[in-house]
């Protein structure tokens, strides 16, 4: 056991390098992977593998992605990049029409192991193009699992883990988490659909993912020093998600305030939030942005994200309706 | 010569009888559907295509795989597929290739490397060059065949499977299938500059033409260019010229097409003309004829088969989805 202080983006080429050491069917295909990637997530893994299995490929992400498809058929486990989600879609009919229901549509006769990354999330000042957090576009696809790392722990265990799949995954890192610091331990292993419960209170549940994690931390440590103690639970995995470990805490403190940085209509929080409902009958509220698209200028960019001080809103203005507890 | 002629005729002998079964099987306009239909919803038919299918298979080993369109049971024919279990497929059947799940327009026998039949036009470019990339990364003597529609090359797809096929120089055939009909829509009028093989060229990808009705022109040709894609030398383009006799899906009654247009079809048809040149070349009539009894009789038994299997479980619809992650979350 190692355990080591790294970036985000580090942990993802560890991650990798140890799945290409150990399994020869591993490959990486994308634009600029040869040089380390854009956010350096594939750093120096050309240099040790190769450039037949690091492959830099034309912009194609239709090719890039339906390629994928193709060689994980043929008995390759291909990691594919897509820069960021929203060039992704440049590729949806290969990721919805093609990875995700061959296995379904082909009645089992192929498997698809391929690992699609693209990142969620705002983007300093990138705009309407570059800013889009459009996991739930993918929960609501059946065949794929999907990923969300919010640290580099996650994004090193849950990235091992995808990488060890025999199924697509849709593996969504954050494009300002690159450079996030933490420990490390390669020996730690994710288990898909399991969340982790970042911090236990009695008064609400605040459910989270990716960047907005972390933005969710700082709040509840802000609402504990008012007297106001939340649940921090971070989901990691979208789909499948962890009913249990939710429905469980929100049981317990009967308000569930579920917070991303997607836009709010028809976010994933809408499930998370209905599925509380239906089965524990707790109080809900949904923290998203605003259904508008990303504008360039700080000012306007601002508008579209999830501040602590959103969130802090959010949680005390839930505790101030909340209703009398109900028998679970 | 003989074995063309076999191929071409299984797929006609298969494609007459589900379209026999498929009489009524689709709603159109609001028309309900007839119970009695045992194949549903939408089915393409490649008749008056057998050629293509039939002469490009024929230099394919077991191992070397191919990529198809949304009329793709002549390729799965021609590549080796079970007969029976083919049509258990369109029955929608537990027996079907594809347990039920995927019908005509899905259809597949991976077991023998045809790698399905898909719902999207030029999807299946990229799939074949990643397959392709994959043998050759793995250091494997095979090929890939990889079939389109004329309607395909005006997709982005086809631009970046082209070039993607060549700056890897992947070893991959793309078999242009050019029936002249995007759907129910000319082709010519949708297709600016000289066509699919000049597009290929300008991409670095070699091509030829052939006409597509002549199954021993188009045998000969293939022959040349699996040997040049098998021999490490890139990927090749082959267009075959052909024409669609039936319209785009069952239910097209192709209204919109010149009645000139439709005789040309029926002139050129495939297995008139292979054997008009085998009995010219001193086959016998009895012996074409037992082909074509023997080939109906596998057929029959196919259909035997499919209607004798029962329809897949309901529990099906929740299996082969995703290991991490499936089941019924309601």
């Amino acid at each position: 056991m190692a355990v080591t202080r790294m970036t985000y983006a580090e942990a993802a080429v560890l991650a990798v390098a140890n799945a290409m050491r150990d399994d020869p069917r591993v490959v990486v295909m994308g634009e600029d992977v040869g040089r380390g990637g854009i956010f350096q997530q594939y750093k120096g893994l050309q240099a040790r593998f190769g450039a037949e299995r690091v492959i830099d490929t034309p912009i194609s992400e239709a090719t890039i992605v339906g390629a994928g498809v193709g060689m994980a058929l043929v008995g390759m486990r291909p990691v594919v990049e897509m820069r960021v989600v929203d060039f992704a879609l440049c590729g949806m009919d290969e990721i919805v029409n093609q990875a995700a229901k061959n296995r379904y549509m082909f009645g089992g006769q192929g498997r698809v192991p391929l690992v699609m990354r693209m990142p969620i999330g705002l983007w300093a000042n990138s705009a309407a193009q570059h800013s889009q957090s459009l996991e739930a576009w993918f929960a609501h696809l059946p065949g794929v699992v999907v990923m969300c790392p919010a640290t580099p722990q996650d994004n090193y265990s849950m990235l091992t883990q995808a990488l060890r799949g025999e199924d697509p995954v849709i593996y969504m890192e954050n494009k300002e988490l690159w450079g996030l610091q933490g420990e490390v331990d390669d020996t730690r292993v994710h288990e898909p659909g399991r969340a982790q419960v970042l911090r236990q209170g009695d008064d609400l549940s605040i459910v989270s993912w990716s960047a907005a994690v972390h933005t969710a931390t700082q709040a509840a440590e802000a609402l504990a020093a008012q007297g106001v103690n939340a649940s921090v639970i971070d989901l990691g995995t979208l789909w499948p998600w962890d009913r249990d470990t939710v429905l469980r805490d929100a049981a317990r403190t009967r308000r569930l305030l579920v917070v991303h940085d997607a836009v709010q209509p028809g976010g994933f929080g809408a499930e998370v939030a209905a599925t509380a409902v239906q089965a524990t009958g707790c109080r809900i509220a949904r923290l998203g942005a605003p259904r508008i698209p990303v504008g360039y200028a700080s000012r306007l960019e601002a508008v579209a994200r999830i501040s602590p001080a959103a969130v802090i809103e959010a949680a005390l203005s839930l505790m101030a309706d909340a209703p009398a507890a109900a028998a679970v | 010569m003989i074995d063309l002629y076999r191929t071409m005729a299984r797929i006609r002998a298969f494609e007459l009888a589900a379209e026999v079964a498929s009489q009524g099987g689709v709603g159109v306009l609001g028309a309900k559907v007839d119970e009695r239909a045992k194949v549903r919803g939408p089915l393409h038919l490649s008749i008056g295509q057998e050629a293509v299918a039939a002469g490009v298979c024929a230099h394919l080993r077991r191992e070397d795989l191919l990529t198809s369109t949304h009329r793709g049971h002549g390729h799965t024919l021609a590549k080796g597929g079970n007969v029976r279990r083919m049509m258990a497929e369109l029955f929608g059947r537990a027996d079907g290739s594809n347990g039920g799940k995927g019908g005509s327009m899905h259809i597949a026998d991976f077991s023998v490397g045809m790698l399905g039949a898909n719902g999207v036009v030029t999807a299946g470019l990229p799939i074949a060059c990643g397959a392709a990339h994959a043998l050759k990364l793995q250091g494997k003597p095979n090929v890939v065949a990889c079939f389109f529609g004329d309607g395909a090359i005006n997709r982005g797809p086809f631009l970046e499977a082209l070039n993607w096929a060549a700056v890897y120089r992947l070893p991959v055939l793309f078999v242009c299938e050019d029936n002249r009909y995007s759907a129910t829509t000319s082709t010519a009028g949708l297709t600016a500059g000289p066509g699919v093989a000049a597009r290929a060229n300008a991409l670095g990808v070699p091509s030829e033409t052939v006409d597509g009705n002549d199954v021993e022109a188009v045998s000969a040709m293939a022959e040349r260019l699996v040997a040049k894609v098998r021999g490490g030398e890139g990927p090749q383009l082959l267009h075959a010229l052909t024409w669609r006799v039936r319209g785009h899906v069952s239910v097209d009654t192709q209204a919109y097409r010149d009645p000139q247009d439709l005789q040309g079809a029926l002139d050129a048809d495939p297995l008139k003309r292979a054997r008009a040149r085998a009995l010219a070349s001193g086959v016998s009539a009895a012996q074409l004829d037992a082909i074509d009894a023997e080939v109906q009789a596998e057929i029959d038994d196919a259909v035997a088969f499919a209607d004798a299997s029962p329809p897949p479980d309901v529990a099906a619809a929740y299996t082969d989805i995703q290991t991490t992650g499936a089941g019924a979350w309601l």
